[in-house]
């Protein structure tokens, strides 16, 4: 079902380092493959040091030891072969939706026409048509989180990485949010790499699950989690049920020792 | 309970703030000034004051429509404006160039960060002779003292807010695309407009100090020389209805600018 792998990542190590104190190892020998047109999802308990991958993947941070190749190539800085959705949406505040839709493919050479219909066909996917000319401000926590998919994917980036993207948004709107998701993917098929620290969310959206450690963050294991979303009960079956608490132990164990490292 | 709930209400509407009626606000608003007119008028016709320390308003006002009428007003204000608008562009184009520069790029910081600090305390009308020296008493040497009296606080507001820019929007348009530059200009001078506009309001008031109390000094012409050559001549009323002028026109362009930030930060709501 998946192709080759896209991205390959070998022995990364990522140190922290504080204004003051001394540096702290975040990542410590990651290797993961992430294969074409894969859903896979990044799960480890908060300060694993999930995100910091994500954002090595997407060249925020530079890679200092160990080497990530996107399609062959090391990753030298961000590219718009990468796109990134965050938690916090990170919407121009001073553009409208319709500004910020567009900013992604205003740097690429497109006719204007084009641009305006691409830009129009993605906040018509997303559902927020009549709300093109709203300032963020103005919009509620899953529109803008809306906005910052319909942004990402206009510029038809071959990735998509996104960090915990609906830990922000209350409960019923995550899960409309995840069920979007899911039916865009279907669509769109594009690579994603998704970080959170919700079971249920990794298991239910991914394909794979890569288990992460407590600091210093450590890939566990990678967990197959192949169902068929199209099934509206998917999540009452048995085997979905028994792949969540599966997971679930995998990431307890992790919790208990990031909680013991916060206290000694 | 329910009483004493109400009298609550009542008391707390008697003190409440904000409850003036609409036509009211003008009334009240520009009341102290009418009050302030009419003390100037009569202080000085009651002899309170001597007439020649302060003329009376009236005859302010005459001869402000005097100098309006022979056009002396028009040119002393249209060179003035000049040398103040041209002063304080230079002040706000360089001065944020400048901030953002050394927010976004840390060499350039180390070089100017202590060359700021020293120059920002200095009183800026010390340059006055500075400036006449090296340009003459034309239109030159006032642009420049504005130009560089001005500039610090547009810097050092831009520096500060572009320091605050938001990693992750930084980020994103790199993500999208953009070039580091092209990301500056984007994210980080729209971050630093908050408060890079709040030093040109600042630069706003300082230039128009600079620019009456440079041509107070050394100028053949403007506002600030025609105060003093008025003065000089004894010629009190007309003295006073330029001073009065360059009032208007300082509260004049802090109404526009507050104009123009209101525009620019619309997405504010």
């Amino acid at each position: 079902m998946n192709g080759p792998a896209q991205i390959v990542i070998e022995d990364v190590c990522h140190y922290y380092r504080p204004p003051v104190g001394r540096e702290v190892l975040a990542l410590e020998n990651i290797s993961l493959e992430v294969r074409e047109r894969e859903f896979l999802a990044l799960l480890g308990p908060s300060g694993c040091g999930k995100s910091t991958l994500l954002y090595l993947i997407g060249g925020f941070l530079p890679t200092e030891t160990g080497k990530i190749l996107v399609d062959g190539k090391p990753v030298r800085g961000p590219g718009p072969d990468r796109g990134i959705v965050f938690q916090h949406f990170a919407l121009f505040p001073w553009k409208t939706v319709r500004k910020n839709v567009l900013y992604g493919l205003e740097r690429q050479s497109l006719p204007r026409a084009e641009r305006e219909a691409r830009a129009q066909a993605f906040i018509d996917l997303v559902g927020l048509t009549g709300f093109e000319d709203s300032y963020p401000s103005q919009l509620s926590g899953g529109m803008k989180q809306r906005t910052a998919i319909a942004r990402t994917l206009a510029f038809d980036p071959r990735t998509l990485l996104m960090d915990e993207p609906f830990g922000a948004l209350d409960a019923q709107t995550r899960s409309l949010m995840q069920a979007e998701l899911l039916s865009i993917w279907e669509k769109t098929r594009k690579t994603v790499i998704f970080v959170t620290h919700d079971v249920h969310e990794a298991v239910y959206l991914a394909e794979r699950v890569a288990v992460m450690s407590a600091r210093p963050g450590r890939i566990k294991t990678i967990v197959e989690t192949r169902f068929d979303k199209t099934d509206p009960e998917v999540h009452r079956t048995k085997a979905f049920v028994d792949k969540v608490e599966e997971v679930w132990s995998l990431v307890r164990e992790e919790a208990i020792k990031a909680q013991q490292k916060k206290s000694p | 309970m329910t009483d004493a709930g109400a009298t609550d209400a009542k008391a707390a509407k008697a003190i409440s703030p904000g409850k003036i009626p609409e036509l009211m606000k003008p009334l009240l608003r520009y009341a102290p000034l009418l009050i302030l007119a009419l003390a100037w008028e009569a202080s000085s016709r009651l002899g309170l004051v001597s007439s020649l320390a302060l003329p009376p308003l009236s005859e302010v006002a005459a001869a402000w429509v005097d100098l309006a009428r022979s056009g002396e007003l028009e040119s002393a204000a249209a060179a003035s404006l000049y040398r103040g608008g041209a002063g304080l562009a230079l002040a706000v184009i360089v001065g944020g160039a400048l901030g953002i520069g050394m927010a976004s790029w840390r060499p350039l910081n180390l070089m100017l960060g202590p060359l700021v600090e020293l120059f920002y305390p200095m009183p800026k009308s010390a340059l006055i002779p500075v400036t006449v020296l090296w340009l003459g008493f034309g239109d030159g040497s006032k642009i420049l003292l504005i130009f560089l009296g001005c500039m610090l606080p547009v810097t050092i507001g831009a520096y500060n807010g572009a320091r605050g820019s938001d990693r992750l929007l930084m980020w994103s348009a790199r993500s999208m695309g953009a070039s580091r530059l092209r990301m500056i200009w984007d994210v980080v001078m729209p971050s630093a407009l908050p408060e890079m506009l709040n030093g040109v309001r600042t630069a706003l008031a300082l230039s128009f100090i600079l620019l009456v109390s440079s041509e107070l000094i050394a100028a053949r012409q403007g506002l600030g020389y025609l105060i003093g050559s008025l003065g000089a001549d004894g010629s009190y009323e007309a003295m006073f209805a330029v001073v009065l002028t360059v009032a208007m026109l300082g509260f004049i362009a802090d109404r526009v600018y507050l104009a123009v930030v209101a525009r620019a930060m619309r997405w504010r709501q």
